[in-house]
């Protein structure tokens, strides 16, 4: 088990107003994330927990791709990984971040 | 004086010496190995049926038990090596020589034999061009085939699995070679006469019915959100955008997808009829929710698929079917069709280069070619023009020409990462080593780079036809590499400015909402629902079955 945290800025606050949400399923090669509206426009996060250790470099690669093609301002992603593959990640974290926008 | 019958003549003695061993054209099981070892001489071209789906395993397995010091030095000229008796062949120094097209699931075994230098390679072929060869320099001095059954006098019902068995008679029995079946059963009346008995000399009725593989079947509880994205993005940016009717899908995950969700997603987009109409494939079972839902007009089969017979045999307006009402599958038809009938192809690879040049072939595993090159090609042979054909054409081309030509849609779908985080994207392809290797004068490409129109990750499309340079090419192709090396690569400048010209589009640029990237999208999620929705007329093969 390795955890992280992966900071960015946002340019723009995440659209919607959902509290907080969850999406994935924690199973092998998948991953769960809860999304939580809990920081400043301008800052998002992501905290990882993954089962499958010496991936930081991706993880990191991957999360900060997602920060500048979406920017979701004022976001908390927690992920909990079961060896999913980058782009499980990217789509779990695009999919997070469009439940925010739904009721 | 010139003799103009010595074949004839030949083939005539070795009929006469080995009448002995049958009784009219039937032949026992105890009997078969004589019987080879009479018609078959020491560097004969011999055909072993051994298709991608059924095998002439008795056959095969009986070749490979004849005495090597009777029977050596053969040229093996075969569509599939699948079984391991094909392997025991040269292992036992029976057969020398190796021309095929297709490996599986003997890929890493054949390439520890050829690299061990245990076989003599002619060539990794396409189908069409292995088949086309046994009329010209690879004609079979023996043919040894599969039917299901034969009557009395040799007339053969090949039903559903026809596959390659109508050419390998076709080059062998008039070319005065000698053909041998392996049938299932014999019977008083065949149900149809796939195979006159006036191209068949001997029968021997197998110990077992003949061994065939369900290799088309996907298990749609298998299929994970990002191929159901990558889905979506081929539906929308591709099918629809190019109004595709007339195609031909790989036999992978992603294409098992599109076709669960051309009645859920492809409705919701109103393209019911528009597109997907008409196909070269084989009988997916993965198609059936499309086909009840009224999406599919028809479709021709390279070859059959366990399970499927019963339900095909009750939709003739869907695919073609004798008058004993079983599918007629034919694989020389059907990779002909898909080469110069069809508007696209659609499938997956193991490994892609910068300059899109792909390739399912690694140092360890030779799988062979199989049919993907024909129908991932633009054939230069076609003449007749379709709406899908002209745009990709116009796209292609800088600007307006005299002469206009049109464009097949070749289109790869590949998730970035394989299996055990190996790169689909990569600078070498394997194929090059492999071909140092082994010594091969070129290497082997399953789709050359200039044959493909778009790749599709699930990062999005790249549209090859509108690069007009090689580094627009491979940045277009980093661009939907993802997180591979190729892909971390990518100028981000060039690629956001291939992405604001429409080369590469991203799900959010074609307007697909990720959420919608879910398993409930799938028409079904499981192979029982596929076979509720045949109304239990597909059989699904005990493998797949866990209810």
């Amino acid at each position: 088990m390795e955890t992280f945290r992966v900071q960015g800025t946002a340019e723009r606050r995440a659209p919607g107003n959902r509290a907080s949400g969850v999406i994935g399923v924690n199973a092998s090669g998948n991953l769960e994330v809860l999304v939580e509206r809990a920081l400043p426009d301008d800052q998002c996060v992501v905290e990882v927990a993954t089962a499958v250790t010496g991936f930081r470099d991706l993880w990191q690669a991957v999360i900060t791709e997602f920060f500048e093609r979406k920017s979701p301002g004022g976001l908390r992603f927690s992920i909990n990984d079961t060896g999913a593959r980058p782009e499980t990640v990217t789509l779990r974290l695009m999919q997070g971040m469009r439940l925010m926008e739904s009721e | 004086m010139a003799e103009w019958d010595e074949q004839r003549h030949e083939r005539q003695a070795r009929l006469n010496e080995a009448s002995r061993y049958a009784s009219g054209k039937l032949v026992s099981p105890e009997n078969t190995k004589a019987l080879l070892e009479t018609v078959i001489r020491p560097g004969d071209r011999v055909c072993l049926e051994g298709d991608n789906q059924k095998q002439a395993d008795f056959l095969a397995e009986t070749l490979a038990s004849v005495d090597p010091s009777r029977i050596h030095d053969l040229h093996l000229i075969q569509s599939g090596v699948v079984l391991q008796a094909h392997l025991d062949l040269f292992d036992r120094g029976i057969g020398r020589r190796l021309d095929f097209s297709y490996s599986e699931p003997q890929g890493a075994a054949l390439a520890r034999a050829l690299l061990a230098g245990k076989i003599e390679l002619g060539a990794i072929h396409t189908y069409l061009e292995l088949f086309t060869r046994y009329f010209v320099d690879l004609t079979p001095h023996v043919a040894l085939i599969a039917a299901i059954s034969a009557d009395r006098d040799g007339n053969l019902y090949t039903g559903p699995n026809t596959e390659d068995t109508p050419t390998i008679v076709e080059a062998t029995a008039f070319k005065s070679g000698i053909v041998v079946a392996q049938v299932d059963e014999i019977v008083d009346r065949v149900p149809r006469v796939d195979i006159p008995s006036d191209r068949v000399d001997f029968v021997v009725k197998g110990n077992r019915p003949f061994f065939v593989e369900p290799l088309f079947t996907r298990d749609p509880a298998s299929l994970t959100e990002t191929q159901i994205l990558m889905a979506m993005l081929a539906i929308k940016g591709i099918y629809a955008e190019y109004g595709v009717r007339r195609l031909n899908h790989g036999i992978g995950y992603a294409t098992a997808a599109i076709e669960l969700l051309l009645p859920t997603y492809g409705e919701r987009l109103g393209l019911k009829g528009k597109i997907a109409t008409h196909w070269a494939l084989n009988p997916h079972p993965t198609l059936i929710p499309a086909i009840e839902s009224g999406w599919v007009q028809q479709i021709h089969c390279f070859g059959s698929e366990v399970g499927m017979d019963e339900y095909m045999a009750a939709r003739s307006d869907i695919y073609f079917t004798g008058r004993d009402g079983s599918l007629r599958s034919n694989r020389l038809i059907c990779q002909s069709v898909g080469l110069y009938a069809c508007d696209m192809f659609i499938g997956s690879t193991l490994q892609i280069d910068l300059a899109g040049n792909s390739s399912a072939l690694t140092l360890n595993r030779i799988v062979g070619l199989g049919g993907a090159p024909n129908m991932g090609s633009d054939p230069r042979g076609r003449r007749h023009t379709s709406d899908p054909w002209l745009k990709a054409g116009q796209e292609a081309a800088a600007g307006p020409a005299l002469y206009p030509r049109g464009r097949k849609l070749v289109v790869q779908i590949v998730e970035t990462f394989g299996e055990k985080m190996a790169q689909t994207f990569v600078e070498r392809l394997d194929s090059l080593e492999l071909a140092k290797k082994l010594k091969l004068k070129i290497p082997p490409v399953m789709i050359y780079g200039d044959e493909v129109s778009h790749i599709v990750t699930e990062g999005g499309i790249a549209n090859l036809l509108l690069c007009r340079s090689d580094t627009e090419r491979e940045q277009a192709i980093r661009g939907v590499a993802g997180f591979t090396e190729v892909g971390r690569g990518r100028d981000r400048k060039m690629v956001e400015a291939l992405r604001q010209r429409g080369v590469i589009r991203r799900p959010e640029d074609l307007g697909i909402d990720v959420l919608d990237a879910s398993r409930q999208l799938l028409a079904a999620h499981s192979i029982k629902d596929l076979v509720t929705w045949s109304g239990g007329l597909y059989r699904a093969p005990s493998q797949f079955r866990n209810w």
